[in-house]
């Protein structure tokens, strides 16, 4: 099997935040009603997560399922088990008017670790990110800069952030820019 | 620079994360219209002073097209609502003539 | 003499001693300084010179509405034009200049201008330079453009890093004084994210520096009380450095962060631009006091009298060893108590009122000052700074003056409430004529989302209510106000606050002010020309008067005329003195005249900060494929496609781009060429009404198609022009993948849902943009089934298993790989795509594998003239959005039978039905040349303009490395039925190129080879 490679190298930057590229993230992107049991069914079969709610992501590290709008979800798997879930998926949705595709390769997925991580990427997207506003199991699409982007917050100071994987070496100048260690604005609460 | 809430999901969108359609509520005029029509739906638009109704895409949020009724002057906003309507529905009507007694609802 | 005074200086660190550098200069200043402050502390008190007249202008105010002390500052990467030095903070090292001079600041030849000034009324420029006409461009023009514009513009690029930062809070309130501070306090208390914003570097404001008395204590102890318990509340952020740049829709604040201006060695941000959305806005900017305008008002040594005292109190810096104090108000008689304080001599006070002013008079004259009353200000003697006045009767007409010596004038026109945040965004304003200025109506606030308002003006920039314009501008009122303001604004948010407490507050019983718009009152034009409303655009009383009589009435268009507040400083100390003047000429009052708009920024923001981080490599985001590295490392010259960069040709040894087009083009006809088409856009359609769906999007029946096979299609706007091509592939019963050319995947997967969201929104179909889930390579050339079936793998690539315009999936050396039959060059083709994590390793292969069969890669250009030598069009050479399918003779790929697709309708007006519609054709040059691109063919005739009819124009134009000769395309009136015809087009050189129509197929018309 050829090796799945990493968009940006796994490149890394040591500043205000820890950035990071992490390995190829297996991602399925979901269609259909969401109401619908099968729908539900297929997502949380195969990640063993709940389902989430509008705006919402619930699972853990590499198995999450994230509400990306209200006829899609985006579904993490470990790399190796996506074509294993997609099979799976299909025979729950057989019969059923949705759509099931592998997106691993087109996205990169990066990491922002560290006490100064959110305003990090206040620098960067136009979102509130005050601990009291924007906290674990919320799902932010939005922009950064001049890109799509969506990120979760995956640790006590951690977040993720989800590109396309044509852009990722743009989110890593961009990050890397946003964390640089003189550019701290000291405006959120460290603690929280 | 507009904040709109997007009625598809829920959030308060900062206009840098969305894209203008244009004008909301047009029929669509096929083979088989006439000119008239025809020009109508691909040409004329209107430009109040005042209520439209438009098209906006939540473009870098959830990808969805909604609708809002807005003041052209005061960039007031009356509300947001689904694109899968024809017409503006009762409940933004109702808030535009709250805030707009005079306003008639253009036929 | 300005000197540095041995005591005091509330802001400077006398322990900490810089050293900066003014026209080359070693001199020494402290930290807490300005440069003004500085400047002045070296006795430079002419600074700069005026832009018209090139007069001498000193320093006249001591913060951000400064006119005059524009200075270039920093050197190289870090200089920088026009910035204040009053408002610049002194650093160990900084370096400055004078601007708007030559050949020095103390000889300027330019300053002959104002000898001539008689000559140089308002509308100089347009009464003057009209005739002859010629002279504009080659006289006029350069001869202004030499002697205008102020500062030098910078040579090297910029060396700082400037960011922004996305905020939000429910309350912002602008400005730190003692205002904003009182309505921080205020709004803490209800639990609201406060955020108080501050631009100059220090708390407090004026009230500190007026010796205000607040609870009991000097303001400045009140101040540092109040920023200590604010700092203790989680749910406040303070800042300062950073200026209210703009307000504007829904909350929206701009909010300028000077980070390290103040210290450029330390690594940070030069700047920050802070896109802040807040719910409510409360504006406590306080007010600009206005200058008076008596003959010899922009000398050197005239000052506004609260920088007089700014300087006195904050820096220990006195602009004078005599200073005469004029005024119309109570104001400026703190700044001779404030003088007589630190020893200074003020040996008279010019009062324009005839009963004078109220308590602080008293004190003064408890002092021995000597006071004038109902006087003015005849003229200022001295050449390029001020050695005296002259005192005389404000009622009078300036005769007969007496004469005092001074060497600094300080000047109180009265206040003006900083309007500017309030008005950005539309909120109105009313004259307040007991105390004669423009203050924000409270009835009228700019409005948010919700129709209501969502700024509130705070303290001095609220003005005073009609009702208590008798108490005047106080510190009281101040306080009232800005408790009032955080009151409102809490309970607008749905709060309630506790009751605030009301700081107590020293009152000063205060005289009324008296509007003086110029002085003398009977000033005859000799004296009016003398003076200055705008310092550094030299607009002076007659030319406003000038404008009016010249039936210039609306404020707007006299601005324009005499230029009046068009300088940097965008007039804010002359705009309501020159409104005055012009509403006297007019015979109007001032609010019928009314002001000119206020517009973001409050004052200049630097270009990079609104950059932010959008330069170089982060300037705009660069798309790459999965084998951009591959590419770079073996000689591509990139092309931009979109955002993405595709390489052109890859460049071997020393070839020109040309001949390394030529070679990929002979390779991959004769051997093997390898393709990055993974730009190609890839949009499944899936559901039970794809075809449906598919068959309204595209002009061809595409519903039809079989699984297994793939189609070329065409998709048209609803105005029926051609938008995008491409081939679709039929996966199964309900899914089409269809492919789009590279700069219009996004587009038109956007287009899609616009349809199923907004129209057909009842249809079952759901898409998804795959484009970036795969690396694709186009493998082309008589080897290229060769090449895939030496990787092996399940994936059957034969003739029989995979014919052309079919595709099969299946393993191709261990890859998972789907496998279309097509081909855009005529070649034997097939278009391969992996999952893009794996397309590099793949490409590898493929190169090494390609290797025996004589593999090369190539680019863009190759692909576009095999392309035209097959005569396939491409969107945006043969399209330009005008152009239908039918122009390009593409009926072929238009279903008759169809009811119904985008497009159809609007292909059906009798304009696109017309015979006259230009049609596509081949031309081949009849010498062999390549056709200009773009260039237009001419037939017999002319039209209206007498110009040659035009009959046709090449859309695509190349060097066909396989015919060895000029090729092209074009659209040509009635072109398909004239083959064989000549046609001329006339080149922009002169020469006229032939060339002749013929079929646009050069290469393999029958198609034995694609179909190979």
């Amino acid at each position: 099997m050829p090796e799945a490679r990493m968009a940006w190298n796994g490149a890394a930057f040591d500043g205000l935040a820890q950035v990071r590229e992490l390995p190829v993230q297996g991602m399925i992107s979901l269609r259909g009603d969401l109401a619908s049991a099968p729908v539900q069914n297929a997502a949380t079969e195969v990640t063993g997560a709940a389902m989430p709610g509008p705006r919402g992501v619930e699972g853990a590290g590499d198995s999450a399922i994230a509400w990306m709008s209200p006829d899609e979800l985006l579904i993490l798997l470990p790399h190796g088990t996506v074509q294993d879930a997609l099979a799976r998926m299909d025979a729950v949705l057989a019969g059923e008017h949705a759509l099931a595709l592998d997106m691993s390769d087109a996205r990169a997925v990066f990491e922002v670790e560290g006490p100064a991580a959110r305003e990090v990427l206040a620098k960067l997207c136009p979102v509130d990110l005050d601990p009291a506003v924007f906290g674990p199991g919320e799902m932010r699409r939005t922009r950064a800069a001049q890109i799509a982007v969506a990120f979760w917050q995956s640790g006590p100071h951690a977040f993720r952030l989800i590109c396309f994987r044509s852009v990722a070496g743009y989110l890593f100048d961009l990050l890397k820019g946003a964390a640089h260690p003189a550019a701290r604005v000291g405006v959120f609460d460290p603690s929280a | 620079m507009l904040i709109l809430d997007c009625p598809c999901c829920g959030r308060a969108a900062d206009e840098t994360e969305l894209e203008g359609g244009g004008e909301a509520h047009l029929t669509r005029f096929g083979p088989g219209a006439s000119d008239d029509d025809f020009e109508r739906y691909l040409f004329l638009r209107g430009n109040p002073k005042g209520v439209h109704f438009e098209r906006w895409r939540h473009a870098y949020g959830c990808g969805k097209w909604f609708l809002a009724a807005r003041c052209t002057t005061t960039l007031e906003v009356f509300g947001t609502y689904a694109a899968q309507t024809t017409a503006p529905p009762p409940e933004i009507v109702a808030a535009i003539k709250a805030r707009r007694p005079n306003w008639e609802a253009p036929v | 003499m300005s000197t540095r005074l041995d005591h005091g200086g509330r802001l400077i660190d006398r322990d900490r001693p810089v050293t900066f550098r003014f026209n080359g200069k070693k001199m020494p200043g402290f930290a807490g300084d300005t440069v003004a402050s500085a400047l002045l502390a070296n006795d430079r008190v002419m600074v700069g010179r005026s832009f018209k007249y090139h007069r001498p202008r000193g320093i006249v105010a001591a913060g951000p509405e400064e006119p005059n002390a524009l200075l270039n500052m920093g050197r190289g990467p870090r200089f920088e034009p026009n910035q204040r030095a009053t408002t610049t903070e002194l650093f160990d090292g900084l370096e400055a200049e004078s601007q708007n001079h030559w050949p020095s600041l103390e000889y300027d030849v330019g300053a002959i201008n104002q000898l001539a000034s008689r000559l140089l009324p308002a509308g100089f420029y347009y009464k003057t330079f009209i005739h002859p006409r010629p002279a504009w461009k080659h006289v006029f023009e350069p001869v202004i453009r030499n002697s205008a514009g102020l500062g030098k513009a910078p040579k090297d690029g910029d060396a700082d890093r400037y960011e922004h930062f996305y905020w939000f809070t429910d309350i912002l309130i602008v400005g730190g004084g003692i205002a904003g501070l009182q309505a921080a306090l205020t709004a803490a208390t209800s639990g609201l994210r406060v955020t108080l914003i501050e631009q100059t570097a220090h708390w407090g404001g004026r009230a500190p520096v007026d010796g205000a008395e607040i609870d009991g204590e000097w303001a400045d102890e009140w101040v540092q009380g109040a920023v200590q318990a604010l700092e203790t509340m989680p749910n406040v952020t303070l800042r300062t450095r950073l200026m209210g740049a703009g307000v504007y829709d829904h909350g929206y604040v701009l909010g300028y962060e000077r980070v390290s201006d103040h210290s450029p060695a330390d690594d940070q941000p030069r700047h920050r631009l802070w896109k802040i959305r807040a719910r409510q806005v409360i504006t406590a900017t306080g007010a600009i006091e206005r200058p008076l305008s008596f003959p010899g008002n922009d000398l050197p040594g005239v000052m506004l009298a609260s920088a007089v005292r700014d300087y006195a109190v904050n820096f220990a810096v006195s602009p004078g060893q005599r200073t005469v104090v004029v005024t119309n108000n109570d104001d400026a008689y703190l700044t001779a108590l404030a003088l007589v304080d630190v020893g200074q001599t003020v040996p008279a006070i010019v009062d324009a009122r005839p009963a004078g002013g109220g308590e602080l008079a008293q004190e003064v004259a408890n002092h021995g000052v000597e006071v004038h009353l109902g006087a003015a200000i005849a003229g200022v003697t001295g050449r390029s700074r001020v050695e005296g006045v002259k005192i005389t009767a404000q009622t009078g007409t300036g005769t007969d003056p007496t004469e005092i010596a001074c060497d600094c004038v300080a000047m109180s026109g009265g206040w003006s409430p900083v309007v500017h945040l309030w008005s950005h965004c539309g909120g109105k304003l009313t004259w307040n004529a007991p105390l004669a200025m423009f203050q924000p109506d409270p009835e009228r606030p700019p409005t948010g989302a919700d129709g209501q308002g969502f700024v509130t003006a705070a303290g001095v920039a609220a003005g005073v209510p009609i009702e208590r314009a008798g108490e005047g501008l106080s510190n009281f009122q101040t306080l009232r106000s800005a408790t009032e303001a955080a009151q409102s604004v809490c309970v607008r948010l749905g709060r309630s606050v506790g009751d605030a407490a009301m700081p107590a507050v020293r009152e000063v019983e205060t005289a009324p002010l008296a509007p003086v718009w110029i002085m003398p009152d009977g000033a005859d034009i000799r004296l009016r020309e003398k003076m200055w409303l705008d310092f550094q655009n030299d607009v002076k009383v007659s030319d406003v008067q000038l404008a009016a009589q010249e039936g210039f009435e609306s404020v707007e268009h006299t601005k324009r005329y005499t230029t009046l507040g068009m300088a940097t400083d965008q007039g804010k100390l002359s705009n309501i003195n020159g409104l005055a003047v012009l509403s006297k000429a007019l015979d109007a009052e001032i609010p019928q005249v009314g002001t000119t708009t206020f517009r973001p920024p409050y004052t200049p923001i630097s270009m990079a900060a609104i950059a932010g981080e959008a330069r170089g490599k982060t300037f705009q985001p660069l798309r790459r494929t999965p084998m951009h590295d591959w590419h770079a490392a073996n000689g591509a010259h990139w092309e931009p496609v979109g955002h993405w960069r595709r390489p052109y040709c890859y460049l071997h040894g020393s070839e020109t781009p040309e001949q390394a087009v030529a070679r990929e083009v002979r390779n991959t006809r004769a051997n093997l060429g390898l393709l990055d088409a993974s730009t190609l856009g890839k949009i499944v359609v899936k559901g039970p009404d794809a075809c449906r769906f598919v068959d309204m999007l595209y002009t061809n029946k595409m519903s039809t198609l079989k699984p297994g096979r793939c189609r070329y299609g065409l998709m048209c706007s609803e105005n029926g022009f051609l938008s995008d091509d491409g081939v679709v592939a039929r996966i199964d019963a309900q899914t089409f993948l269809c492919h789009t050319t590279s700069g219009g995947a996004d587009r038109i997967h956007a287009w899609m849902e616009d349809w199923l969201q907004c129209e057909w929104w009842d249809w079952q179909v759901y898409t998804a943009n795959l484009t970036e889930q795969y690396a694709q390579i186009a493998v082309v050339g008589p080897n290229a089934r060769k090449v895939l079936e030496k990787l092996g793998g399940s994936l059957d690539v034969s003739r029989e298993a995979l014919p052309f315009m079919g595709w099969a999936a299946g393993r191709l050396a261990g890859f998972d790989a789907r496998a279309y039959r097509i081909s855009f060059s005529g070649e034997l083709s097939y278009e391969i795509s992996v999952p893009a994590a794996t397309g590099a390793e793949f490409w590898d292969l493929l190169i090494e594998a390609g290797e025996e069969f004589g593999a090369m890669p190539y680019g863009t250009e190759a692909l576009h003239v095999m392309r035209a030598e097959k005569g396939f069009i491409m969107i945006g050479d043969e399209t330009d959005g005008t152009v239908i399918p039918q122009d390009l003779g593409l009926d072929w790929a238009i279903s008759k039978k169809k009811d119904d697709y985008l497009g159809k309708r609007a292909q059906e007006r009798s304009h696109m039905t017309d015979p006259e519609r230009w049609k596509l054709v081949g031309l081949e040059t009849m010498d062999g040349s390549v056709l200009p691109d773009g260039a237009y063919a001419v037939g017999a005739g002319t039209n209206a303009n007498g110009q040659r009819n035009m009959v046709g124009r090449v859309t695509s134009t190349y060097h066909s490395p396989t015919l060895d000769k000029g090729i092209a395309m074009g659209l040509v009136l009635h072109g398909s039925d004239r083959m064989g015809e000549v046609l001329e087009f006339p080149g922009t050189d002169g020469k006229t190129t032939r060339a002749r129509i013929v079929d646009p197929v050069f290469y393999d018309p029958a198609g034995e080879k694609q179909n190979a």
